[in-house]
């Protein structure tokens, strides 16, 4: 009776909640504030920010715009940014390309060795060769220091392809064996029907794929040694981590040590912006994208 | 069972021959990406024999002298192997106890909220981290742990002498991990709240009519709910203990860090790409390629002996 009568929570029920919402908003501060500080950075006056240092949530007036107006002076830093977009655009491009029609085809029950092709696919994620032996089918494939070789790296997923395979085995069959009763070869079947009912699915891949490229420098790193064909990563690499202000040089004007510590966040920002307005409107496909049980089976 | 007749077998290859006459586009679409999965992931295993030569690059992989083992014997004598074994295995290990279960409590908090509005803003803003680059994060950490930074500012204030964390191995530990619990723990969460919300109603309701309060709730209901996914997830994590975010100590660590920074990847990295010694490297590669098959199988054994879950 104690129970069945209550209508309020119970005392120390209300305490639980409201501790819970208030480390809940302290973890979203934290999550938070890092990017936000850069941003306040970025716009902040750019003498006393050098003085001061320190953590910034609000910005230090009187605001200064010069950060942003040098960094897109630079060319270096234009550069890294255009060869970026190249990157993402035509290696998601290559990713898709090559992981749909290969989900398509092993979530067919009419393809006889899906099993085995399988077996074959998910064994890359248990055992690799390692990064040497990779580099080295780089080496003597001669794709050192060419633009494929990062478009290369990135065209096919294992894990998003189990990922698509597994939504795809999730349409009902009627639905292509009507189609192929109308005529309808596999590539029409998998373009306007399946494709078109696992946009969800689609979208989250094609989100993360876009990020990955954007986000990495590893490769570009090791493949790549002309500056003219590097992306952004890798030049905020050496003015975030190096602190070389190599990348800065041949800007259009001779900056002050001050601007310098302003562009440094406006870089930042410029770089990590796309990717932070983008996310918000894929994540509530993000769970299908996650969903790590699928693999079984 | 009878065994397999050549006449059974000649009928089984006849099934793919005719399997294929059917659907020959079929076959046709997935020949990229095999073509691909070959050329990239293949070749490079079969690379793997590079371990057991002195390669040279000008005589490649027919014309080097094959050494045997030495390039093993010479990692695992050589003062490398102690040292980048134990700090991959304490990043891991400082990940599996901390960085893992990070999310699943995050998660069960989560789910404890009752404003709908409000949970979807610390849930949105908690994946923010996950999109950040690696090196705008690496950015960030060696800002706020250098002698001038937030770090070194808080410990001024408890009358502390600010020193630059990042540089000092002693730290190199802490960073690591507590940056990596920032990074991982919105998005991570993810997939167990997604299994937090598969968990049936009515088994709440019952335990409610039964009397349980809602601690025992979690621990009767809400726990055995996610534990199948709370186990693939630690199979998955248990397959990478090798595997430290290697990007990540790349971009932090430094000549005076690499007492407690150098993991086994690092080091490869180090003598393989920058140095070139290719055989030396690839055996220190295959190593911990090795252990980390053996560590993923085990764990999914261990998982479907003693549970129901497990991969594969």
């Amino acid at each position: 009776m104690k129970y069945g009568t209550k209508i309020r929570e119970s005392l120390p029920r209300r305490i639980f909640l409201a501790v819970n919402a208030v480390v809940l908003g302290l973890v979203g501060f934290c999550c938070l504030a890092p990017m936000w500080h850069v941003f306040c950075c970025s716009i902040s006056n750019p003498s006393v920010l050098a003085r001061t240092g320190g953590f910034h949530l609000i910005p230090i007036a009187p605001f200064s715009f010069a950060g942003y107006e040098a960094v897109f002076g630079y060319r270096n830093i234009l550069t890294g940014y255009l060869n970026t977009l190249f990157y993402v655009v035509f290696g998601v491009a290559l990713n898709l390309l090559l992981t749909v029609p290969c989900a398509y085809v092993l979530s067919r029950k009419r393809f006889l060795p899906a099993g085995a092709v399988m077996m074959f696919m998910v064994f890359t994620m248990l055992f690799s060769g390692g990064l040497i032996p990779t580099y080295l089918v780089f080496v003597k494939l001669g794709l050192i220091n060419t633009r494929l070789s990062i478009l290369l790296c990135t065209a096919f997923s294992t894990f998003n392809m189990v990922i698509l395979r597994t939504s795809f085995m999730g349409l009902p069959d009627a639905l292509e064996e009507s189609a192929r009763l109308d005529g309808a070869n596999d590539l029409q079947i998998m373009v306007r029907i399946i494709l078109p009912l696992s946009k969800a699915s689609l979208a989250v891949i094609t989100l993360f794929v876009a990020v990955g490229i954007w986000n990495s420098w590893f490769t570009s790193a090791i493949y790549l040694m002309d500056r003219s064909k590097w992306p952004i990563q890798l030049f905020l690499r050496e003015v975030l981590i190096n602190n070389s202000q190599k990348s800065l040089e041949s800007g259009v004007k001779a900056s002050a040590e001050s601007l310098q510590t302003l562009v440094k966040y406006a870089i930042t920002v410029v770089a990590t912006l796309p990717i932070l307005c983008i996310y918000p409107f894929a994540q509530r496909h993000f769970v299908k994208g996650v969903m790590i049980g699928s693999i079984k089976g | 069972m009878t065994s397999i007749s050549p006449a059974k077998k000649r009928k089984h290859g006849g099934r793919l021959i005719l399997n294929y006459r059917q659907n020959r586009l079929l076959y046709w679409m997935l020949l990229p990406s095999v073509v691909y999965v070959l050329i990239f992931n293949y070749l490079p295993m079969a690379g793997l024999a590079m371990a057991f030569q002195d390669y040279s690059l000008t005589r490649g992989i027919f014309g080097s002298k094959w050494v045997g083992l030495k390039n093993f014997q010479d990692f695992f004598s050589g003062i490398y192997f102690a040292r980048t074994l134990t700090n991959t295995l304490i990043l891991s290990l400082l990940d599996l106890l901390i960085c893992f279960p990070a999310p699943i409590v995050l998660a069960l908090m989560l789910n404890e909220v009752q404003h709908a509005g409000y949970k979807k803003l610390v849930q949105t803003v908690s994946y923010i981290p996950h999109f950040i680059s690696m090196v705008v994060v690496a950015g960030l950490i060696k800002e706020f742990t250098n002698s001038t930074g937030v770090i070194a500012s808080i410990v001024k204030v408890f009358g502390g002498t600010p020193r630059s964390y990042i540089s000092l191995p002693q730290y190199f530990r802490s960073i690591f991990t507590i940056s990596q619990v920032w990074q991982t723990i919105g998005f991570n969460s993810i997939v167990f709240l997604a299994a937090l919300s598969g968990i049936d109603q009515e088994l709440y309701d019952a335990a409610k009519i039964d009397g349980a309060n809602h601690i025992q709730q979690t621990w009767h209901v809400t726990l055995p709910g996610i534990a199948s996914t709370i186990i693939i997830m630690l199979i998955l994590r248990c397959g990478a203990i090798m595997n430290v975010n290697f990007e990540k100590v790349l971009l932090l660590y430094s000549p005076s860090t690499y007492e407690t920074a150098d993991v086994i990847s690092t080091y490869v990295y180090r003598v393989g790409i920058v140095k070139q010694k290719i055989g030396y490297s690839t055996a220190v590669g295959l190593f911990n390629s090795v252990v980390s098959l053996a560590l993923v199988l085990t764990a999914n054994k261990l998982s479907r002996t003693y549970t129901d879950s497990s991969m594969f």
